[in-house]
């Protein structure tokens, strides 16, 4: 009864879309994103339902998406633009929009009011960072730890800065082989005040006093590349704790049953979504807007936290979120933007790694070869 | 045959044979061209059809696989895009001495370049581009793309101030625009906009009176007529800010303009204005752009942009070998961002390790394949060939479970008491963890080579030796090993040209001590997007495996490979 | 016949010594039966045989790259079984030369002389000595593939002799060569085994070869020795039916002995004639047996007979001239492949086919052996 309204709802919505009719759209259109629990969240929540009410449409998925800017360069340098809309970390986006490799977009007019009538601007709030960027979830990257640790005597890490002390919490730790989020903690917990970091990144005494924080643990950290790595070494035994994106966490403590817990302090809220790339075909145009319409709208973004723990990006869709589809367990306590778990957050400025990134990226490696 | 034709035939014979002894110039052929020449014409079908045959594949490789190289060789060094964005700036800066700021003549050429830019939203590349060099260029470009305007806009607000006018676009066509072009254009706005637009054409004469104000307009016109999704005519719209800018600047004399020549449409306004100007309020150039973002009264953006103005530069290489263009030239990158070298060697470092253990490990194995009959090593060559057939990453991971310290080797060893539980030993995510999956990996193709060379070394060599009194080490060391050495040449050759550009099985197993070079350049690639550094060090790569080519050509013998 | 070839009474002591020597590879047949045999020093024997017929493992186990699966080889009555290959001192020559290709033909020589430890500059003079033996004095300095097949082989032969070994063995040596070559270096290996002393086994297919090289001829089959004798007694007087149709040309006729005498035997054939010949092995009357006569022992001229002897209808079939011989085929008993080659001699007849004839032979020319 339920979905049936639901997808009574959907097929509403895109029949009041003030868009191009049917017959001037595009029916086979390219989608990137990134395979996985997530692409299958989003098929889900979207595109099942939106092929339901629109049965020519043929969605053809490219797991993409974590090498999207560079696969989009090469596509604008060979003037032969494939895809039709592209799920990006926010980042990723601004970049891709100051390249103008991806259209800016009227936010308000394509994207569908919320459900108690928020303009779309004002229902995604900050989260729109970029003209081209159209939010879809937030996620974190934030730690977990084993809980059957025998030497930590019975501790329980309580915040961030157990990653760096290794007396209380011994045992090799994983973390991101990148310099973004480690300095950030390693700064934090070397007792420089949240808001002043990335101000203190900007000084030369401030990257050493970074990198210093982490001498402390290099020896002990395992470096990771992909989230799901962390998770596996840490399932494995290899690492007691470290970094990982919440979702990965949440369906190894939660669905695989992991013996790990969350550790939410000084998490890192980052937020993915789509762009639709410039300057394509009228007809794919107009099915790529129609499709975002339906799928950006607040049932839908409630819809796709049943099935992965990322919060949707829309403040109206945060009542609607509901349980897991299969586990039935309570999504909300397991999001990033629950406020149990968002007592102290770090925010992620991309501008400002925009700019520091290949220098910091460069001294990064090289401090990790030596 | 009777006796006397038998006799005419070798009387014939002989005299051929001595007209061909007589002969000293070239060797015709029976029909009097020299011999060289039919023989060429003969061997041309031949040398075509040859050629057809491999056509394709020669096409195939050029477009794949030359192409792409010098492409890359290309992009290493190519660096256009800063005077291709910035193109008036570029000549501003031409013989700028780099100890103060710039003049004003500079900084207008900056504002036209750089909404030009901005325009076309090229300027964040560029930013990124010279972010490379000097970290924070990339957001000083980005927040100058939105307030690019305000260097312009004060002048925009006194003309139309002092008159109405110089708002409209048709004064600014009347002033600008070739007659022939205006009517070309409006016949183009009344029909169905399906053709292209007429590009823009600027009237005869104007550039001399106003020059950097029909230059300034010039770049706007072409640019509203290019970009967007709908481009726009410049019938219809008011120039951008920057335009005023330049027409301020004509006016009041700092270009060399010459109003008084002027008789065109609208040359009392323009006199108007010409007289006016001197009573504007201004802002020095210098501090509108500190409003637009402080980095543009600092030197560091200036010098870069100076230092790599020209259409190729070094700095990619010069990055992939730690080094830096800067004003003063050539320096070493601070210390703590020493990389490449490092990563360089060791990449041939651990390379050259892995070929070692793959001779080690994949010569007694060649050896008894060679010299099992044919059923039992085809048996065993299928052994050797199985991880081919099996993923690369399935392989790689798997080494992972056996290498861990929580894995299968391990608690093996922590089961029988060798090692203590507390003391696994860490053989992966480092270098150990490379060598042993990297050799792994590569070792069919050491196996393969020497297999196929040893199978062409027949026995009786080492029988000969022995029968003539050498031991079996002897044998095998003087007379069986250095006809396998072709063998071993061709492996090394395939083993180290193939694991100095790996980089899935390092990046999964290699942890922070055991990535390549390859590592960096995938990361430059497909992350930071920094194509020229990634080219460039891809092609010192290029360049390392052709010396040690060469090397090796120089030392063995490249006529000594064989791979069978 | 039981496998016992002994030395023949006149000549010297025995070097090399066979003695129940046994080889299987797989353990379930012999390659190698019951084998005894004794060479002499100074001796060139050849074995000779089909291929499959254990020559060449005889020749291995004497050089020491198989093992006997049974039995003892003993050099200059010394037991060898257990000594290794290299310490055997013997030279050995290769069907492919085995020259070793990444050496120059001074060096291939100068190795057995190095691993001797022998000192550079007598190395120098016996390298040098040993290829103006073999005519290559001025080959030192090529490389193997640089010479043609019959220069690699006086290589080969200079390669195996350099160290002075007392026995040599060659494996088909000159398999691989063109007839003339062949001719040439049989001469010249010969005349070189004579003149330095050296006992020399050889393993050739080639009964020609066999022949004209040997001092005695092993021939062998089945992994056993069917008969080792002078190459003229072996084509002479064959003691049985492989021998004599393994060597040289041989006209067979079957039948069963009808008539036993000392030194003769009376043969019906298969169609009821009846023919004179020497009984070899045959034993009783009514044993079968198969008559063996050579083709240029068959006689065409009834005078030159003894007035009693035996004569057989035959038909001519073929008449080939070749120069020095006529060669002509004939039915004979129902045989339809009895060859007969007369000598090129103004009084002998040319034959033409559908000729009828009758020939004949002197007794002991003809052969019955086994069947």
């Amino acid at each position: 009864m339920k979905l049936k309204t639901m997808l009574m709802m959907g097929a509403a919505a895109s029949l009041a879309a003030p868009m191009a009719t049917a017959q001037d759209m595009a029916n086979t259109v390219t989608f990137v994103s990134w395979g996985g629990a997530y692409q299958a969240s989003q098929i889900n929540a979207y595109t099942i339902p939106y092929r339901d009410a629109n049965p020519d449409v043929t969605i053809v998925w490219d797991e993409s998406s974590p090498e999207a800017v560079a696969r989009m360069r090469a596509m604008f340098e060979a003037d032969n633009v494939t895809w039709d809309l592209v799920d990006v970390v926010a980042a990723d986006a601004i970049r891709l929009c100051d390249e103008g490799l991806a259209m800016e977009i009227d936010h308000d007019a394509i994207l569908a009011a919320g459900d108690d009538g928020t303009p779309a601007t004002e229902d995604f709030g900050d989260l729109i960072v970029s003209d081209c960027f159209i939010p879809q979830i937030v996620y974190s990257t934030t730690n977990g730890y084993r809980t059957d640790v025998a030497a930590w005597e019975g501790r329980v890490p309580e915040d961030v800065c157990a990653l760096f002390d290794t007396e209380a919490f011994p045992g090799t730790r994983t973390l991101e082989r990148r310099p973004i989020n480690n300095l950030e903690w390693a700064l934090l917990c070397d007792g420089v005040a949240m808001e002043d970091i990335y101000d203190t990144l900007e000084t030369e005494d401030g990257i050493n006093r970074a990198f210093a924080m982490l001498d402390t643990i290099k020896d002990d950290t395992l470096w990771w590349t992909s989230a799901a790595e962390a998770i596996q070494f840490m399932a494995d035994g290899e690492a007691v704790m470290g970094s990982s994106y919440n979702g990965r966490l949440f369906s190894a403590i939660v669905e695989q049953d992991q013996p790990i817990e969350m550790l939410w302090d000084a998490q890192v809220f980052d937020l993915d979504g789509w762009i639709i790339p410039e300057g394509l075909p009228e007809d794919r145009l107009s099915r790529v807007e129609d499709f975002l319409f339906f799928a950006t709208d607040t049932q839908r973004l409630a819809d796709q936290a049943a099935y992965i723990s990322y919060g949707p990006a829309r403040i109206s869709s945060a009542p609607l979120v509901g349980t897991h589809a299969e586990l039935g367990v309570e999504m909300a306590p397991h999001m990033p933007t629950n406020p149990a778990n968002s007592e102290r957050v770090i925010v992620f400025n991309y501008l400002w790694w925009a700019d520091y990134r290949d220098d910091l990226d460069a001294r990064f490696q090289a401090w990790l070869s030596r | 045959m009777s006796d006397a034709t038998a006799g005419n035939l070798s009387q014939a014979a002989a005299e051929a044979r001595r007209e061909d002894a007589a002969q000293t110039g070239p060797m015709l052929a029976a029909d009097g061209r020299p011999l060289k020449r039919s023989l060429n014409r003969a061997l041309r079908a031949q040398k075509l059809r040859a050629l057809a045959l491999i056509a394709p594949l020669l096409i195939f490789l050029l477009v794949t696989f030359v192409a792409p190289i010098l492409d890359m060789l290309f992009r290493s060094v190519e660096n256009q895009i800063v005077s291709e964005t910035l193109p008036r700036t570029v000549i501003a800066l031409d013989g700028w001495d780099a100890t103060d700021l710039p003049d004003d003549a500079t900084y207008a050429a900056l504002a036209h370049d750089f909404k030009e830019a901005a325009e076309r939203r090229i300027h964040t590349r560029l930013g990124s581009r010279l972010n490379y060099e000097a970290t924070g260029l990339s957001s000083i470009f980005r927040r100058s793309g939105r307030g690019i305007d305000g260097v312009g806009e004060p002048y925009a607000d006194q003309f139309a101030a002092l008159d109405p006018a110089w708002e409209e676009p048709a004064t600014w066509i009347a002033l600008m625009a070739d007659p022939d072009w205006i009517s070309e254009q409006a016949d183009w706005l009344e029909a169905a906009q399906d053709t292209p637009e007429p590009a823009f054409r600027l009237v005869p004469g104007i550039a001399d009176v106003l020059p950097e104000t029909t230059d300034a307009y010039r770049s706007f016109a072409r640019t509203i007529q290019t970009t967007g999704r709908t481009p726009e005519s410049p019938l219809t719209k008011e120039p951008w800010a920057t335009v005023y800018l330049a027409l301020y600047r004509d006016l009041s004399g700092a270009t060399g303009a010459d109003i008084g020549a002027y008789s065109g449409p609208g040359a009392t306004r323009l006199q108007t204005a010409a007289d006016a100007v001197a009573g504007f309020e201004t802002i020095p150039l210098r501090d509108a752009f500190a409003e637009v973002a402080d980095g543009w009264v600092q030197m560091p953006v200036w010098t870069t942009i100076q230092t790599f103005s020209d259409p190729y530069t070094a700095g990619y290489f010069l990055a992939a070998v730690d080094l830096q263009l800067t004003p003063q030239g050539i320096e070493q990158v601070e210390d703590n961002q020493r990389i490449y070298l490092t990563l360089f060697k060791r990449t041939m470092v651990l390379s050259l390790t892995i070929m070692g253990l793959c001779v080690i490990l994949g010569y007694p194995i060649a050896y008894l394949l060679s010299n099992l009959p044919m059923r039992t090593s085809n048996m065993l060559l299928i052994l050797v060939l199985l991880p081919f057939w099996t993923s690369l990453l399935v392989r790689t991971s798997a080494w992972k479970v056996l290498l861990q310290q929580q894995g299968v080797i391990n608690d093996l060893l922590v089961w029988i008491g060798l090692v203590g539980d507390d003391a696994r030993l860490t053989m992966i995510n480092n270098q150990t963890g490379t060598v042993v999956a990297m050799t792994h990996i590569l070792l069919p193709f050491m196996i393969l080579p020497l297999y196929s060379v040893m199978k062409t070394i027949p026995p009786s060599y080492v029988r000969a030796a022995k029968s003539l009194g050498a031991t079996n080490w002897t044998a095998f060391w003087r007379v069986y090993f250095p006809q396998s050495v072709p063998g071993i040449g061709a492996g090394c050759i395939l083993v180290f040209i193939l694991s100095i550009g790996y980089y899935i099985t390092p990046e999964i197993v290699g942890g922070r001590t055991g990535i390549f070079i390859s590592n960096r350049i995938a990361f430059h690639i497909s992350d930071s997007l920094n194509w020229g550094l990634a080219a460039a060090l891809g092609s010192i790569l290029l360049a390392l495996v052709l010396v040690l080519y060469w090397l090796y050509d120089k030392i063995v013998g490249i006529d000594n490979v064989k791979l069978g | 016949m039981n496998g016992e070839w002994g030395l023949p009474s006149d000549t010297q002591d025995t070097f090399v010594s066979f003695d129940r020597v046994q080889k299987s590879y797989d353990g379930e047949t012999l390659v190698v039966k019951d084998l005894n045999l004794d060479i002499g020093k100074g001796e060139f024997l050849t074995m000779l045989g089909p291929s499959g017929s254990g020559k060449t493992t005889c020749l291995m186990m004497l050089a020491g790259f198989e093992t006997a699966t049974h039995g003892e080889i003993l050099l200059d009555s010394r037991p060898i079984n257990n000594i290794p290959p290299h310490k055997r001192g013997i030279g050995m020559v290769f069907q492919n030369y085995a020259l070793f290709p990444h050496m120059t033909v001074a060096e291939n020589l100068s190795f057995p002389l190095e691993v001797r430890k022998i000192g550079k500059s007598e190395r120098e003079a016996k390298v040098m000595r040993a290829l103006d033996m073999v005519q290559m004095g001025d080959f030192g300095g090529r490389r193997p593939a640089q010479l043609s097949g019959g220069q690699q082989q006086r290589i080969a032969l200079a390669r195996a002799l350099v160290f002075e070994p007392e026995l040599v063995l060659m494996d088909e040596p000159l398999g691989a060569l063109d007839k003339q070559l062949r001719e040439t270096l049989q001469f010249e290996i010969t005349k070189l085994a004579h003149r330095l002393g050296i006992t020399v086994v050889y393993v050739t297919h080639d009964q020609t070869e066999a022949l004209t090289m040997s001092d005695r001829v092993a021939v062998f089959d089945d992994g056993r020795i069917q008969q080792l004798d002078a190459p003229d007694v072996l084509y002479e007087q064959p003691q049985n039916s492989f021998v004599a149709q393994f060597i040289g040309e041989n006209n067979t006729l079957t039948g069963r002995v009808a008539e036993m005498h000392a030194d003769m035997c009376v043969v019906r054939l298969d169609d009821g004639e009846l023919i004179d010949a020497v009984p070899v092995n045959v034993s009783a009357v009514g044993d079968r047996t198969q008559v063996s006569i050579r083709p240029e022992r068959v006689e065409m001229n009834k005078d030159r007979l003894a007035p009693d002897a035996h004569t057989l209808k035959a038909e001519v079939l073929e008449f080939i001239y070749m120069g020095d011989i006529y060669r002509t085929r004939l039915r004979v008993a129902g045989h339809e492949n009895f060859v007969v080659k007369t000598r090129n001699a103004p009084d002998q007849p040319r034959l033409k086919p559908g000729e009828r004839i009758e020939i004949g032979w002197h007794p002991q020319d003809c052969r019955a052996l086994d069947a």
